[in-house]
């Protein structure tokens, strides 16, 4: 691997809640410890359930979210310590693609005004041609420009979304779940998209999904996540799984084969709530091969060419 | 033997718009019939039709019969058909917070539907609903029955929806889409507490989902909607090994499968048209890899195929 393009270290998120007249206030950890090194030009995942830190994780590394600890280095400069002018030049190279297309444009402006926004804010004037060219860079006519977000379908609001995070032409390129409220259908082709536009511009993705069959198609490289930590990095996408947590992910899936059938033993007991995290592993209330060890000592990623956070891994 | 549920060219409009066009089901006892296709192709409105639900929303069966173990819905009265609802037929929706009353607590919610139905005294009720909860494999039972709703994980919600659907010991489950709001660990526990009921129970279900992976794994018959008409319906083996229908096909191309090579995976251009614009002739013909001149004009008439039907103008030569 080259020297490494983003460089994740031990990113910290703590969130405080509640706490108002006569409640006590109660805080959790969204992301703990993670740390990663992405290469020009991979692709990462980053899968795991609802509020398991994937949308908090992509917010810090842009630095849309300050960190409670950690830093993120983009080529050597650390975003985390940078100023606002300093900060506004580095977001040039890095975008995002939201996971709603239908709460991430807003209703009043024109899909060209959407488009011309991010110019604004990087107080750039816009190239002649400039709409009509990202417009058919990702698939939409170029009449499209004058139409609203309620005119179009949701893989069309997509499709506008990713223009829109690309018209700077950045270089790495966060997509916090950007088919998951598409049919199948449209999903293969936004997919498509992605693959194409990465080839044509040498963009590097972090891809969040909680869709480990579509990670283990479109990535590289997979960070499963469980309740704000990394449990484990399969090291290509069809690395045989460590952790039984990503085990049990994989074995959730329901392959479309029927000639392939088989009996799904559902994982048990409850993911416990992130304000009260147990004491060990995260994951023992549910693990089948949990052992005492695991009820009371908490496991860290080892250092191996495949890390996986378990005493006992598979 | 006659099917428990039955539905012979039914149409449905709501006002002036014609939503469904000529749909045709059954479904036997101690089987699962799943229903696909992309949004807005039409899933809903043929499981509101099928449970006589139509006018909650407005709507109506426009033609066609929809029979309840023989019965024919329309002849019914309100009063029957609701009775047949929550007594003979069990309805999971996909968000669990719209089927739960958030002032009431849990046990009390799912108690309510077997004192109705059933006739249930408040103490036979009570346990008939910890039974349920129970083999829906819900730890502490009694301690849930006295939790609201908002105590409760989607997961946790889900069943106990499931639970209430069941608690009027019905013959027929529809669930539409009930685990698209779950995570995908919880998501495989509800499936296959869904597929425990037909194997065990014998009830039959109708499963309303996105998922081509769920129809494989646990479907004995699949019907695929496009546009408000049936582009293909039967056994689900066949259809895997050879749908019939370039929709079918594509839809089954879409998912993402263990060691497919990065840019395999097709989509299916375009996007499903509003039922107020719908195309001419074949409504999937802008779509469609093998659309000919012909498909633009002609509307495609439902075919045998095997133990299945088909929707579609150049269907492959040779049956399976
Ligand atoms: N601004 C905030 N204040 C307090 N808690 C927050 C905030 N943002 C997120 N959280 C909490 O942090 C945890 C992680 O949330 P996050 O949105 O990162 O999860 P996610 O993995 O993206 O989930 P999903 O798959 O549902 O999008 C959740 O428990 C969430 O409730
Ligand atoms: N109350 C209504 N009034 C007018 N049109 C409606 C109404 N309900 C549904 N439709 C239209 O009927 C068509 C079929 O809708 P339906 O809800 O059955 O789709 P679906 O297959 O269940 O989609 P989804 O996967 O999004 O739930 C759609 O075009 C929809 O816009
Ligand atoms: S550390 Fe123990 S409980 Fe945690 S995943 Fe490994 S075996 Fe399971
Ligand atoms: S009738 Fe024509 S357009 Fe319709 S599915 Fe068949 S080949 Fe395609
Ligand atoms: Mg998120
Ligand atoms: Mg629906």
């Amino acid at each position: 691997m080259t020297a490494p393009m983003l460089q994740i270290e031990a990113l910290t998120k703590r969130f405080q809640t509640g706490g108002g007249f006569l409640k006590r206030p109660r805080a959790m950890l969204a992301v703990r410890d993670v740390s990663l090194a992405i290469a020009k030009g991979e692709v990462v995942g980053v899968v795991g359930e609802s509020g398991c830190g994937k949308s908090t994780l992509a917010r810090l590394v842009l630095r849309l979210l300050e960190p409670s600890s950690g830093r993120v280095i983009l080529d050597g400069t650390d975003l985390t310590s940078l100023g606002p002018s300093a900060l506004r030049a580095a977001r040039k190279r890095m975008a995002m693609v939201f996971q709603d297309p239908y709460s991430s444009l807003d209703p009043r402006f024109s899909v060209a005004d959407v488009l011309t926004e991010p110019f604004t804010v990087q107080r750039r004037p816009l190239p002649p041609g400039q709409i009509a060219e990202m417009l058919t860079a990702v698939g939409l006519p170029p009449e499209m420009a004058s139409s609203h977000p309620h005119q179009l379908s949701g893989g069309q609001r997509q499709r506008v979304g990713i223009a829109r995070a690309l018209a700077l032409r950045p270089e790495f390129v966060v997509l916090d779940e950007p088919t998951a409220s598409l049919d199948v259908s449209i999903q293969a082709q936004i997919i498509d998209l992605l693959a194409g536009l990465r080839d044509q511009m040498g963009l590097t993705y972090l891809f969040i999904s909680h869709d480990l069959g579509l990670v283990r198609y479109f990535c590289d490289r997979i960070v499963v996540m469980y309740l704000g930590a990394v449990v484990e990095i399969l090291p290509t996408a069809d690395a045989q799984p460590r952790h039984p947590y990503t085990r049990a992910l994989i074995d959730s899936g329901f392959t479309p084969d029927p000639t392939r059938r088989r009996a799904i033993a559902p994982l048990s007991g409850e993911i416990p709530s992130p304000f009260d995290l147990p004491p060990g592993c995260a994951f023992a209330g549910r693990c089948p091969h949990a052992t005492d060890r695991c009820r009371t000592e908490r496991p860290v990623l080892d250092a191996t060419m495949h890390p996986t956070a378990c005493f006992h891994p598979l | 033997m006659s099917a428990l549920l039955d539905l012979q060219n039914v149409s449905v409009a709501i006002g002036s718009a014609h939503l469904l066009d000529g749909v045709s089901l059954r479904l036997e006892r101690g089987q699962t019939l799943g229903l696909v296709g992309e949004s807005g192709s039409g899933k809903s409105l043929t499981a509101m039709a099928a449970m006589g639900l139509l006018p909650l929303i407005g709507g109506r069966v426009s033609a066609g019969t929809v029979r309840f173990d023989g019965q024919d819905l329309a002849s019914l009265t309100d009063a029957q058909r609701r009775a047949l609802r929550g007594r003979r037929i069990g309805f999971v929706t996909q968000n669990p917070m719209t089927a739960l009353d958030p002032v009431q607590r849990i046990g009390a919610q799912i108690d309510v539907v077997s004192r109705l139905h059933l006739g249930l005294t408040k103490h036979a009720a009570r346990a008939r609903t910890l039974d349920l909860l129970t083999q829906l494999r819900i730890p502490e039972a009694a301690a849930v029955a006295e939790a609201w709703p908002h105590q409760l994980s989607g997961g946790m919600k889900q069943r106990i929806v499931i639970a209430m659907a069941l608690a009027g010991d019905p013959e027929l489950i529809v669930a539409d889409e009930p685990t698209t709001a779950l995570d995908v660990t919880v998501q495989a526990q509800i499936i296959q507490i869904l597929a425990g009921l037909v194997r065990e129970k014998g009830v039959a279900l109708l499963l309303i989902t996105h998922d081509m992976g769920v129809v494989a794994q646990i479907c004995d018959r699949v019907a695929v909607l496009y546009a408000g008409r049936l582009a293909e319906e039967g056994p689900v083996a066949p259809i895997f090994a050879a749908p019939q229908h370039p929709y079918t096909a594509a839809l089954i191309n879409c998912i993402p499968q263990e060691g497919m090579a990065r840019g395999t995976l097709r989509g299916i251009p375009g996007a499903v048209p509003s039922a107020r614009q719908y195309p001419s002739g074949c409504r999937f013909h802008p779509r469609c890899v093998k659309a000919t001149a012909e498909c633009a004009t002609h509307i495609p008439p439902l075919t045998q195929r095997g133990d299945g039907q088909a929707a579609c103008l150049h269907l492959p030569e040779i049956a399976p």
